[in-house]
């Protein structure tokens, strides 16, 4: 085996490690701040990665189909957290299964209606495309690379929001005791909104970013979603830092064991 | 309590009445959808032990109704190529009987229950549900990469196994069968309920500190609720394969294991009836829906949203005026 091929796959596993951690990343913040879980999370990454395919068909921009994909997830995670999920906070989990389970259903239908059951195809931008020239003589996708640096940049930035600002605060204080911050005088239902369309416009970007690598299809989120899971599991449940290091793991494990082992 | 057993018995009387007028009337295609409605029914019975009695939201038990259905399968792949069965040092061959291949369903899915059970009721709330989810798809994953039954392709059989007495080509026979394996899991879940095992686990589920303190093992009341819900399951997974002739990985798909809960929803969680009336409304939407529009299931997710919302305790809830008991 050689080691261009090693670090190849390695790669490819960091690049499929941070995607999950986008995914991930929403996931463990729901559960940790609203005690919820949310099977239809994967349904966001679809419809980030369809309102990309769209956008970019209609206008040919790649940057705009980027931020189509955040803004349509965030506004579908607001939509529904309003709708729907804020009803279900102080619910049995069997009910929070049950309706998420339900919002898949809605929203995998509703995408086959207004989309077809086809897959849509979203094309890497020409600035995006070919290899680049690592040390050591490896060619590498420019577009991976590129999905390596958003990763790590979008993590970074998830540190820095829950650390060092104000609504980061106002999170943190959340998962520890909500009774405390409402009395605090936080808006408590703003925020529940806020940190719900947050982890759908990461999902969304997810879907969108992976969307130009892979077919954007209906059910393209529930595989991933079953590993995200995985992921938060791993990093245990409302942990930013361990959604990011499960997520590395599960994608270096997923990617480098497809190839040695048999 | 006396208008949800007037309930149960019209439900009963209904669903053998249909596929009998529909043999008068000569529509054999009602007599298979009453079949395919008993089935689900079935595997939504065996849920309801774990799910209504015990509590345990398992969303995975499509590993038994798939273990179920490949065990019908690969009994009658190779009795069909006249091929052995190895089994390591053993080898066996294969059979189209459904006693037999029922057995096999059973202790299969009791045996992956037991195992299932023993690792994922450590656990309990979020993580129990995560890690039953997990184990169905690892079911799943094994399933597509078998390529020597198939792998995502799935078995096609091509002539429905026989029952000694019975010719279960004829659609009414057929759905006989299946309704009388349906009413002994009834009978079954009935029996446990009133039985001290049934009271022990329902207890287990609203307040298990109490059953410690009395000498029980919670525990151990779980996992025998998981195995025997497991045994059903999977019983109705090996007739759910010979109705439609083939089983593919989308008998382990999670989606299934959603929808199995979905139907105890509909019905009434812990209720008798509640996965049998769930079932029924379940396929006749499916077919009516399903013949409107390609996009049903849009209609049921929203139907699912408002019961979950709304609807405390299904139709069996919503008729008798109580929600059912809260898991």
């Amino acid at each position: 085996m050689s080691t261009i091929l090693i670090i190849e796959q390695v790669l490819n596993g960091l690049q499929f490690g941070v995607m999950l951690f986008l995914m991930a990343a929403g996931l463990t913040l729901i559960f940790g701040v609203m005690g919820l879980i949310n099977l239809a999370h994967g349904s966001f990454y679809m419809v980030g990665a369809f309102a990309a395919a769209a956008t970019a068909g209609a206008t040919g921009s790649f940057l705009l189909a980027l931020v189509a994909a955040l803004a349509a997830a965030a506004l579908a995670g607001a939509l529904v957290e309003m709708v729907v999920i804020r009803r279900l906070y102080k619910a049995a989990h069997l009910d929070q299964v049950l309706a998420t389970f339900a919002l898949i259903l809605i929203f995998s239908e509703g995408t086959r209606w207004v989309f077809g059951s086809f897959p849509l195809f979203l094309e890497i931008p020409a600035w995006l495309s070919g290899p680049v020239a690592l040390p050591g003589g490896i060619l590498y996708p420019v577009y991976r690379l590129t999905l390596i640096v958003i990763g790590v940049l979008v993590a970074l930035g998830l540190w820095w929001l829950t650390a060092r600002t104000r609504i980061g605060v106002q999170i943190r204080a959340g998962e520890n005791d909500r009774e405390m911050i409402a009395a605090l005088g936080v808006d408590i239902s703003k925020l529940y909104t806020l940190v719900f369309a947050l982890g759908a416009a990461l999902a969304g970007l997810a879907g969108a970013l992976v969307g130009a690598i892979q077919s954007v299809q209906v059910g393209m989120g529930e595989p991933v979603l079953i590993l995200a899971f995985v992921v938060i599991v791993i990093g245990g449940i409302g942990s930013i830092k361990g959604a990011f290091v499960g997520a590395l793991l599960v994608g270096l494990t997923d990617t480098l064991g497809g190839i040695f082992l048999p | 309590m006396i208008v949800e057993r007037w309930i149960n018995w019209v439900t009963l009387l209904a669903f053998m009445v249909v596929p009998l007028w529909a043999l008068v009337t000569d529509e054999p295609f009602t007599i298979t959808l009453a079949t395919r409605a008993a089935i689900l029914a079935l595997a939504a019975v065996g849920l309801n032990i774990a799910l209504g009695i015990g509590g345990l939201v398992s969303l995975g038990h499509a590993a038994f109704f798939g273990l179920g259905g490949y065990a019908m399968g690969i009994l009658a792949f190779h009795a069909q190529n006249y091929t052995p069965l190895e089994l390591g040092p053993f080898t066996t061959e294969g059979t189209k009987s459904m006693p037999v291949i029922w057995l096999t369903a059973i202790i299969a899915a009791a045996l992956a229950g037991l195992i299932i059970g023993l690792l994922s009721l450590r656990t309990a709330g979020v993580y129990f549900i995560m890690i039953t989810l997990a184990f169905g798809q690892m079911f799943f994953y094994f399933a597509i990469s078998w390529s020597a039954y198939g792998g995502e392709d799935g078995l096609s059989i091509y002539v429905r196994n026989g029952f000694p007495g019975l010719n279960t080509l004829v659609p009414i026979q057929f759905f006989g069968i299946c309704f009388v394996a349906l009413c002994l899991s009834l009978y079954v879940h009935w029996r446990l309920r009133s039985s001290p095992f049934g009271l022990a686990l329902n207890a287990a589920r609203q307040v298990p500190q109490r059953v410690e303190t009395v000498g029980l093992n919670p525990y151990r009341l779980k996992l025998v609720a998981f195995v025997i819900s497991a045994a059903i399951t999977g019983l109705a997974g090996a007739l759910f394969a010979d109705l439609n002739r083939f089983v593919s990985p989308a008998m382990f798909s999670w989606q299934l294991s959603g929808e199995l809960i979905v139907l105890i929803i509909i019905g009434g969680v812990g209720r008798l009836m509640g996965p049998v009336i769930g079932a029924a409304i379940f396929v006749a939407l499916e077919h009516w829906l399903g013949g409107l529009t390609d996009f049903w299931h849009i209609w049921l997710g929203v139907i699912l949203l408002l019961i979950v919302l709304f609807g405390r305790g299904g139709v069996v809830g919503l008729l008798t005026g109580k929600a059912g008991p809260h898991v």
